[in-house]
């Protein structure tokens, strides 16, 4: 038993341990030929489309049919690629995704039918379980960049540049809303974490840390309204333009298990991994929360989160670059490092055994203050409309945005660095002057 | 304190791997490659963390360098000088001759370091390791070395703080906002501007490119429809010259003598400016 890890992977011998990661694989696998019928079908339905109708029923085997499309096609390798990177990079990306569900937990301790060999339904679990479900992403970053790099092209380089830039940035906001969980659960491990969550589901009491989870998931997978990486109109197909056949499935594979991936993350940190919703655990003395029942809820969890992810692409629109970095860097990040310094000081709070009720109170009183802070804060004065100085004659400096010289006619204001105080009399005149401008104007070419 | 079999053959396999992408750096002509290399050693490096039953290190290893930094280091490759040889002019006279001295000097100091090096029997992992790695390693960091933690934490604060003001650069005027910048287009509509985005190119029988004009409703070719580049170029095909190419096929099918469609359109089979047949 390792230390600091609630599964019992004692009893697992080594071909235990093989069976199950073939059973993930397989299992990762067909959840992606799924996931692609179902968000087909689901965008088809929210379009008030049929979608896939046609191969098997309800069009099921749509997605068989594509992937078979995909293995027998011509593999066009680019003059300009760099060939062995340009192998490697796809190679990288499947690698990585496939990693992250090593340590997920699709249940307790289950015993094998018509045996009583009794096993955690996961494949392993250790003291960080969660930061190397962190480390699989990042490195997973390295197969798109190098994908696009290697094509040796234009659009596919800047895709693979705007893709490894907003999943690095989003990461960093990922990584801080799972740090509340680690400071609630005390714990890396995900079986822990799932054991932490007995009494109460984390999303509820860490919503904060929740809801930026979900937006950063949204944008580490590259999926709509944040796939500006491959933003078709901008970029053709980012980072897998130049891609064909196996290798281009291999990226298609990815991104879908990426998507699974952090559906099972949010589900194993916030939504309670595999255990029962609230009435039905209460059943029976908790019957569901046994044996096989957890694979139930939580396939239902993570699917659920595959529902949201379809939700969002077919009700909203793209960001635009800039924005997306913007929300990123500006809001979730402080908002995330905000909710972490909030969190820590209500765990110090509780350590040093300050009482629920008078916490509650500091809570009000602090709103309170609060508010009465924004009430009586001074109005932001309304800014002064630019090209505001030219319009009475005088002197715009940065006239179109650019620094420019006076016109003829016009004088340069005051500079604020003077040392004599130009007398407002003098400013005024200098004001009329320059309103009888056109006279003065041509005496002075005259004169030339 | 014994090493498990399977952390032998581990280390066995991951050492000679690790010692080859090393050396591959020094071979490697392309930056990406040597880069490849790297982020091959650091994520073998974290293996053997884990192996040594370091797994925050491993991870932290991972995260940090491979993650974060090797992938700017990338991105800085990439943007800057991609294809861009390095240039084998000495700049400093005998430069190469210096490397190889005090290359040769760090490698006989090495050696030295690692002949005369006792390896003796690791004590007292189990004991660190009692409370798990990382609650052990937060316990050494925080109660230990609280006070240098703090100080390199302030360090790097300040050292971003800098990068950001080094880079920052004022805005001259206001920043536009998105109302503005759309008045300002529909302002820019009488000297020829358009609010959409530009036409695609044109899709014909016989040719789908960049290079091929899109046509509008009464037959002209759309001059926009092709990347301004290639018109400055000269690259862009004439509509024309298409729409002969489709006719002639075109022909040759109505010209078949059970063709039940009677031969229909011009007979003079090229049609000038490339009019009504689209």
């Amino acid at each position: 038993m390792i230390p600091g890890v609630a599964a019992d992977f004692s009893a697992d011998a080594l071909w235990v341990s093989a069976i199950k990661a073939v059973l993930i694989i397989v299992f990762l696998l067909t959840s992606v030929l799924f996931a692609i019928w179902f968000e087909r079908k689901l965008v088809a339905r929210m379009q008030l489309r049929p979608g896939p109708n046609w191969h098997g029923p309800f069009g099921l085997l749509q997605s068989l049919g594509d992937a078979m499309k995909l293995l027998l096609k011509e593999d066009v390798t680019v003059t300009n690629a760099d060939r062995r990177v340009y192998l490697l990079a796809p190679m990288i990306s499947v690698l990585c995704s496939l990693l992250v569900f090593a340590v997920i937990p699709f249940g307790p301790n289950a015993t094998i039918p018509f045996t009583d060999f009794s096993t955690p339904l996961q494949l392993t679990d250790f003291p960080v379980a969660v930061l190397y479900v962190l480390a699989c992403a990042s490195i997973g970053v390295y197969g798109i960049v190098l994908g696009g790099w290697s094509s040796g092209s234009t659009y596919p380089l800047l895709g693979s540049v705007r893709s490894s830039a907003q999943v690095i940035s989003y990461e960093l906001a990922m990584g801080l809303s799972l740090v509340s969980v680690f400071i609630m659960a005390g714990s890396m491990s995900t079986s822990t974490i799932v054991e932490s969550q007995t009494s109460i589901w984390w999303f509820v009491p860490l919503a904060p840390a929740f809801v930026i989870y979900i937006i950063s998931m949204v944008g580490e997978t590259n999926r709509l309204p944040f796939d500006l990486p491959e933003a078709e109109g901008e970029l053709v197909g980012g980072y897998m333009t130049e891609y064909s056949s196996m290798k281009f499935a291999w990226f298609f594979l990815a991104e879908y298990i990426a998507m699974i991936n952090v559906s099972a993350v949010a589900t194993t940190l916030f939504l309670g991994g595999w255990r029962a919703p609230w009435p039905l655990s209460l059943i029976n003395d908790g019957m569901f929360n046994t044996g096989w029942w957890p694979l139930l809820w939580f396939l239902a969890k993570v699917w659920l989160l595959m529902f949201f992810f379809v939700w969002v692409r077919g009700t909203l629109l793209r960001l635009r670059y800039d924005q997306f970095m913007v929300f990123g860097w500006k809001v979730l990040i402080p908002a995330g490092l905000v909710w972490v310094v909030v969190l820590a000081g209500f765990q110090y709070a509780g350590l040093v055994g300050i009482t629920r009720t008078q916490m509650i109170v500091a809570i009000v009183v602090a709103a309170a203050v609060v508010l009465a802070l924004l009430w009586l804060w001074p109005q932001k004065k309304e800014p002064e409309p630019p090209g505001g100085t030219g319009a009475d004659g005088g002197f715009d400096a940065f006239a179109g945005g650019y620094p420019v010289p006076p016109l003829p006619g016009q004088s340069l204001p005051p500079s604020p660095r003077a040392r004599r105080s130009v007398a407002p009399a003098e400013d005024a005149g200098a004001a009329t002057a320059t309103r009888v401008a056109p006279d003065a104007v041509d005496e002075d070419e005259e004169t030339r | 304190m014994t090493v498990s079999g399977g952390e032998t053959v581990l280390f066995w396999v991951i050492a000679p791997l690790m010692v080859i992408a090393a050396s591959g750096l020094l071979v490697v002509r392309r930056a990406v490659h040597a880069a490849v290399c790297v982020v091959f050693v650091m994520i073998s490096l974290a293996v053997l963390y884990v192996a040594q039953e370091a797994p925050f290190l491993g991870a932290v290893q991972v995260v940090v360098y491979t993650g974060a930094v090797m992938m700017l280091f990338l991105f800085v490759l990439m943007l800057v000088g991609v294809d861009s040889a390095d240039s084998l002019t000495e700049t400093i006279r005998g430069q190469r001759w210096i490397g190889l001295l005090l290359g040769l000097g760090l490698a006989v100091v090495l050696c030295g370091v690692v002949a005369s090096a006792t390896f003796r029997q690791p004590v007292g992992l189990a004991e660190a390791n009692a409370v798990t790695n990382p609650v052990a390693l937060a316990r050494v960091l925080m109660e230990h070395y609280v006070v240098a933690m703090e100080v390199v934490g302030i360090l790097l604060v300040t050292a971003a703080l800098a990068g950001l003001v080094l880079t920052h650069r004022r805005r001259l005027g206001a920043k536009p906002s998105q109302k503005a910048l759309a008045e300002a287009k529909v302002a820019e509509l009488p000297t020829g501007r358009t609010l959409t985005p530009l036409p695609a190119p044109g899709v014909y029988a016989q040719h789908n490119a960049m290079d091929a004009p899109a046509l509008d409703p009464e037959g002209r070719p759309i001059e926009k429809s092709v990347s301004r580049v290639l018109r400055i170029r000269g690259q862009e095909r004439s509509a024309t010259e298409l729409l002969t190419a489709e006719e002639t096929l075109v022909r040759r099918e109505l010209e078949r003598p059970d063709d039940p469609v009677p031969s229909v359109g011009p007979a003079s089979g090229t049609d000038g400016d490339g009019g009504g047949a689209r």
